[in-house]
């Protein structure tokens, strides 16, 4: 077979997918880049102008989109170390020879084929105010009566923490099935070896399970991070950004400014921040990963 | 078994038994409220009773099918997700394996840029892909739907590292045997990579049947949208009927539940056998 028929064959194996790619997310990306330096407003009388930072810099004059910007962080620092320990705990007690692990595997992965969408709506019942809600009554019992019943989606300090739980529950599983495929590519004979050494449970999960679970660790978490950024839907359906900007983020304003006020530049500005914040986040990570391995 | 082993094993099954019941009683929430009639679904909610369905009453389904076309919506969902699937498995595929196996010139900073574009998802693009596909004449139609989302770059990394991982004496047996090369693909290397595609189809599978921003921006008639837009019609439009909200949910994850349970032997083997651990 001749050089030159590879070169083609390879190209051409790769080409649909590369052009999919280039046509529907490279050129949008640098649309919005383009854009995001302009004044376009559907609608506006004013003509289309270049107007370099100027929407960068009213973006970080606007107080619903720094909220945005600070909710992401938070949601993003809560959610992902929670949701990765508690993934993490599920897999650990499911990677024992337990009868009926599967039947609970499935369980715990159920939520993650659940639409996001419907997730919220229920979820939006399970918050219900007043002393029948779902949540309140189930707090009043744990506590024995002392809890007073909240209005979580509309209270300022409540209604992120609220969409933390419904996302954490929601995400988990998937992160579990994940880490349970990494523990279960830990070869067994590490355990023995630390057994004979005479390791405790402890010291084989410090020194023998954490670190052979590094790598999926750090791809579970990196991908969470994304999604957390990316946290759309519950806002939209449970609290349209609400009460007070408390649960407002960067889509969700990135959405508002340039479908419902038509702020197309703006839009665009807030597109290309997101993209930077995660690629930011993105080698934060990887670096972090990279130097504790040395 | 020493009495120490004993105490794990009933501690383990204790915690699993407590967070099995968290995590399933949203579900359960959902499913007993959606057989119960509308005045109790409620009023029920704050005790033991939400989840006791009481009396069966399938009333809640009838009046699915009569406030939306819910048949219309779940062709529209399956039709959407079942293109993006199958044309994507094919695409991403042979991506993936060109960019594994295949010399070529250009491979390296493409792949490069593959990359780079995992991290950028679709809600970042949708603005000017909103004004992209609208010049392209895309609005309210399946095209739209499909046609952005085939090629993934996800899917490509998924089989890049799962074609890369396969012996390469596969493919040089085939190609003694004169096979070119997408039949040595087609004959060799796709029966050797169930798992992988049997991963990256149920993730799609699940990405795609939850799909609410998009469709939300460039549909607008019940025509073409699909099942997860319909949620928003019992939500927001008068009246406010949990019953009929819970039975929409219900009938909106059958399909994909069991095309989980299904297929979920498969897709753990691909998560094991995947980059997806990592």
């Amino acid at each position: 077979m001749s050089h030159r028929a590879l070169i083609s064959a390879g190209s051409l194996f790769a080409l649909p997918a590369l052009a999919g790619l280039l046509i529907f997310v490279a050129i949008p990306f640098l649309l919005a880049i383009g854009l995001s330096f302009t004044n376009l407003r559907l609608g506006s009388p004013l003509p289309l102008e270049f107007v370099g930072l100027t929407q960068f810099v009213r973006l970080f004059a606007d107080d619903a989109f720094t909220r945005a910007l600070w909710n992401n962080l938070l949601f993003t620092s809560v959610v992902v170390p929670v949701q990765t320990l508690l993934a993490l705990g599920l897999a650990l007690l499911l990677n024992q020879p337990l009868k009926g692990r599967a039947l609970f595997r499935t369980l715990f992965f159920m939520p993650v084929v659940f639409p996001l969408a419907l997730v919220s709506v229920v979820w939006i019942l399970i918050y219900a105010p007043g002393p029948d809600g779902m949540l309140n009554s189930f707090l009043q019992l744990i506590t024995l009566g002392h809890w007073q019943p909240r209005d979580f989606l509309h209270d300022p300090w409540l209604a992120l923490p609220a969409i933390m739980l419904t996302s954490i529950w929601q995400g988990a599983g998937f992160q579990m099935v994940i880490l349970l495929a990494g523990l279960q590519g830990i070869p067994e004979e590490l355990y023995e070896a630390a057994r004979i050494d005479g390791a405790g449970r402890w010291q084989r999960f410090w020194f023998i399970t954490l670190p052979q679970l590094r790598n999926t660790l750090i791809f579970v978490m990196l991908v969470t991070t994304i999604l957390a950024f990316r946290l759309f839907e519950q806002v939209q359906i449970m609290t349209r950004g609400g009460p007070r900007h408390a649960t407002t983020t960067i889509m969700y304003e990135a959405v508002q400014a340039a479908f419902s006020r038509q702020q197309v530049a703006k839009g665009a500005a807030i597109t290309v921040i997101f993209f930077l914040v995660v690629l930011l986040v993105t080698l934060l990570q990887r670096r972090v990963a990279r130097q504790e391995r040395l | 078994m020493t009495w120490h082993r004993l105490l794990t094993v009933g501690m383990s099954y204790a915690a699993l038994l407590l967070l099995a019941v968290l995590f399933v009683s949203p579900i359960l929430l959902m499913v007993v409220g959606s057989l119960k009639p509308e005045a109790r679904v409620l009023v029920e909610a704050g005790s033991l009773k939400a989840f006791l369905p009481g009396e069966w009453d399938l009333r809640n389904y009838r009046d699915v099918f009569a406030r939306v076309a819910f048949g219309r919506y779940l062709f529209n969902s399956l039709f959407i997700t079942g293109m993006v699937v199958l044309a994507g498995v094919v695409v991403n595929s042979l991506a993936g394996y060109a960019f594994a196996r295949l010399a070529w010139r250009g491979r390296k900073l493409l792949f490069a840029l593959v990359l780079a574009i995992l991290i950028l998802p679709l809600e970042a693009i949708a603005v000017p892909l909103f004004y992209q596909v609208t010049l392209f004449g895309w609005r309210d139609t399946y095209l739209v739907q499909i046609v952005p989302f085939v090629a993934n770059a996800f899917s490509i990394y998924l089989f890049y590292t799962f074609f890369l991982g396969l012996p390469r004496e596969l493919e040089e047996a085939a190609r003694l045997d004169g096979a070119g090369m997408l039949r040595t693909f087609l004959i060799i290397i796709v029966p050797n990579s169930k798992p992988v595609f049997a991963t990256v189809a149920i993730l799609n599978f699940l990405m795609q049947w939850g799909v609410f921003l998009w469709p939300l921006m460039v549909t607008s008639g019940e025509a073409v949208r699909p099942l997860p837009l319909a949620i928003a019609t019992f939500y927001t439009l008068p009246p406010l009927q949990w019953g009929d909200i819970f039975a929409f949910g219900v009938m909106m994850v059958l399909p994909i539940l069991l095309v989980f349970l299904f297929f979920q032997r498969w897709f753990i083997r691909g998560v094991v056998a995947t980059g997806l651990k990592g």
